[in-house]
């Protein structure tokens, strides 16, 4: 049986029929698709085609070994549940726009040159801001329309560093890269944008909250991943990607504190959570790669199942900000307990899936000896608990009674966030299957006296920290606000500069005209004085005036030459 | 608080399912302030308990720092702690109104 078709074309191909059906048809035929994707993948033998010599170049369009079949299994079941949560959705922009980012994602991932994966990349680009788009709201149009900016300033950097590339070593091929030219710091840029690097992050926090109930989820599995896979490929060892992931898991949660929209506070653990794969990748060993693919594969899961729960609470109560909410728990218990299960594998709780894969990572680096990196992870460990596994359930469930009395989730949504909820206690429980998918040979136990009691100590005294804090009054309560990040460069201070300069720019212009009105006025009436009517250069006695040009062309050349 | 604000997103529909508390409903357990103060004690023991567990086992570590008694513990509170307050400051230069990029 051949089943040697491009893995990601499936979905793209696949989503042209989407907005023509209709009713029932179409979410199941959407959730076909996947599950067909997965079954294909199962039987895919590992090696490569559809090659294809275009221009002296050998582009791979497929290329199926062990790094890109895991991810390629996660964003199919990713693409999966999030046809299932938007079960009830009639908008067929969106869901025609998720199918392909989907399959554009899992095309990128199995393209086995840089071209091949710059078409893809493109495409997850655009996808993707149709998706955010589809809130049809005046703040989703203006992050989509950023959104978009930075998406091609890093396919921009990307295309440019593969042509610097192929020039350098006369190859396409996507293998491992690293920085010591300037295309591959310039591949990396590109891969960073898309993975939220410090100050390149912003898209993220704009973005995502503001995409509808159904599109965030699908936003939260792809794109940031997508690029987690391609630096895995690329700059796997690399180590200034320690330093950046460290700073990646750091920052975020200082935010995630202060911010009051949910979902905005979900978007900044999820970068603190990509700053832990890119650190791992950055360590390079064979653990330490295991560790941010296993983790990237468990937090697609618990990621979209939190982006999940609090679309149910804004479907159900048309917000998801901390300072309305408050007291859901007593009618939506479901989406509670699902929550909390979430918050808990994000966390890193035993018996949940973080543990067993962010474990890895975190053991990778004190065993390579990064003592201030291994800190550093394991203080937004801390953090990630405090804001993702205590802040959120606390704030929408429980905390003040808002007097809101929501109706549960649908069914579907209630479904959707079952399955996930339940891969996430799987893969908690029995991590071998995971393990077994993992692009090295695993030598790791995740469940020893030492790794439970210390993480259980770590998570347990951060939630007394947060009870403490809670109790004395001494946490910062949930107020309707802004956070400024980094984004206010673009949004406010950017533009106030070229106000600024734009006004200086009139300014000067103003003043040069003027300079020129009166220069000229001043010009004509010396030319008048001279060469007017009465002017003594104007009078018919042509010696004269040849011989006041000879001394004046005579001295200016003696002026010139005598030096 | 009783006051509804408008659906942020569209949603039209959200505000036709999400009524508001009645007089008769039953309150829940976390509704009784002693609970919150049981909870409270339950992390201190569970904390407590943690804590002394350190005595028996043998904790394989890499960092000297790591066999400090309790100190993953120590170490989860103290951080968690600066965290909040650091956040807390950050607050006052960040935070702005709601509105501020609508503007």
């Amino acid at each position: 049986m051949t089943v040697e078709f491009p893995p990601g074309l499936l979905l793209i191909l696949g989503a042209i029929a989407v907005p023509l059906l209709r009713g029932r048809a179409r979410p199941i035929y959407m959730l076909a698709l996947p599950l067909l994707g997965i079954y294909q993948l199962i039987l895919l033998e590992t090696g490569s085609f559809g090659t294809v010599s275009a221009f002296g170049f050998e582009m791979t369009h497929v290329r199926v070994d062990r790094l890109s079949l895991i991810f390629g299994y996660i964003f199919y079941i990713a693409a999966a549940i999030g046809v299932i949560f938007a079960w009830h959705s009639d908008d067929r922009i969106e869901q025609t726009a998720a199918m392909v980012y989907a399959g554009a994602t899992i095309g990128a991932v199995f393209s086995g040159d840089l071209i091949s994966l710059f078409i893809y990349w493109e495409l997850t680009a655009v996808t993707a801001v149709f998706v955010i788009w589809s809130a049809r709201t005046k703040r989703a149009y203006g992050a989509g329309i950023r959104t978009l900016i930075v998406y091609m300033l890093s396919g921009m950097l990307l295309v440019v560093g593969t042509a610097l590339h192929a020039s350098e070593t006369g190859s396409i091929a996507f293998e491992h890269i690293g920085i010591d030219s300037l295309a591959g710091v310039l591949i990396m840029l590109g891969f960073g944008i898309k993975c939220a690097f410090p100050f390149l992050h912003n898209w993220l926090q704009d973005a995502y909250p503001e995409a509808s109930v159904t599109g965030t989820v699908f936003l939260s599995s792809f794109t940031t991943k997508l690029a987690v896979y391609a630096l895995a490929r690329g700059y796997a060892g690399t180590e200034m990607l320690i330093w950046i992931g460290a700073a990646m898991t750091a920052f975020p949660i200082f935010y995630a504190v202060i911010e009051n929209d949910l979902r905005r506070v979900l978007a900044y653990s999820l970068n603190n959570q990509l700053g832990f794969m890119v650190a791992g990748i950055g360590i390079g060993t064979t653990l330490a790669i295991n560790g941010a693919v296993s983790h990237a594969f468990a937090h697609i899961l618990y990621k979209s199942l939190l982006f999940m729960t609090m679309g149910a609470v804004l479907y159900r109560t048309g917000t998801a900000k901390g300072s309305e909410l408050g007291g859901l728990h007593k009618t939506m218990p479901w989406t509670t307990g699902f929550c909390i299960v979430g918050g808990a594998a994000i966390s890193g709780v035993p018996l949940f899936s973080g543990f067993v894969t962010k474990s890895m990572i975190l053991t990778a680096a004190a065993e390579e000896g990064y003592l201030i990196v291994f800190l550093v992870l394991l203080f937004a460990s801390a953090g990630v608990f405090h804001h993702s596994g205590i802040k959120i359930p606390f704030f929408a469930f429980f905390a003040h009674d808002s007097g809101k009395r929501p109706k549960e989730a649908p069914l579907n949504m209630r479904l959707a966030m079952g399955i996930t909820a339940f891969l996430c206690i799987a893969i908690g429980v029995y991590p071998a299957p995971l393990y077994a998918l993992l692009p090295f040979p695993v030598d790791y136990v995740p469940y020893t006296t030492s790794h439970v009691v210390t993480m259980l100590q770590l998570l347990a005294f951060s939630a007394l920290a947060f009870a403490t804090l809670q109790r004395f009054g001494l946490y910062p309560p949930e107020l309707r606000s802004t956070v400024l990040d980094f984004d206010f460069s673009y949004r406010r201070l950017l533009p106030w500069l070229w106000r600024r300069l734009e006004a200086a720019g009139m300014a000067l212009h103003g003043l040069a005209w003027r300079g020129l009105e009166v220069g000229s006025a001043r010009a004509i009436r010396a030319a008048q004085r001279h060469h007017g009517p009465r002017g003594i250069l104007a009078r018919t006695w042509p010696t004269g005036s040849m011989a006041i040009w000879a001394a004046a062309l005579l001295g200016g050349a003696l002026l010139v030459y005598f030096r | 608080m009783t006051e509804t604000p408008p659906p942020e997103h569209g949603l039209d529909h959200a505000s036709d399912h999400a009524s508001e508390a009645r007089a008769d409903e039953r309150p829940s357990w976390f509704d009784d302030k002693r609970n919150a103060h049981k909870l409270f004690w339950a992390v201190v023991v569970l904390c407590a308990v943690l804590f002394l567990a350190d005595a028996f086992y043998h904790k394989h570590v890499v960092f000297d720092f790591e066999n400090w008694f309790g100190f993953f513990g120590l170490f989860g509170f103290s951080v968690s702690f600066a965290l909040v307050l650091v956040s807390r400051e950050l607050r006052k230069i960040l935070m702005r109104d709601e509105d501020y990029y609508d503007r």
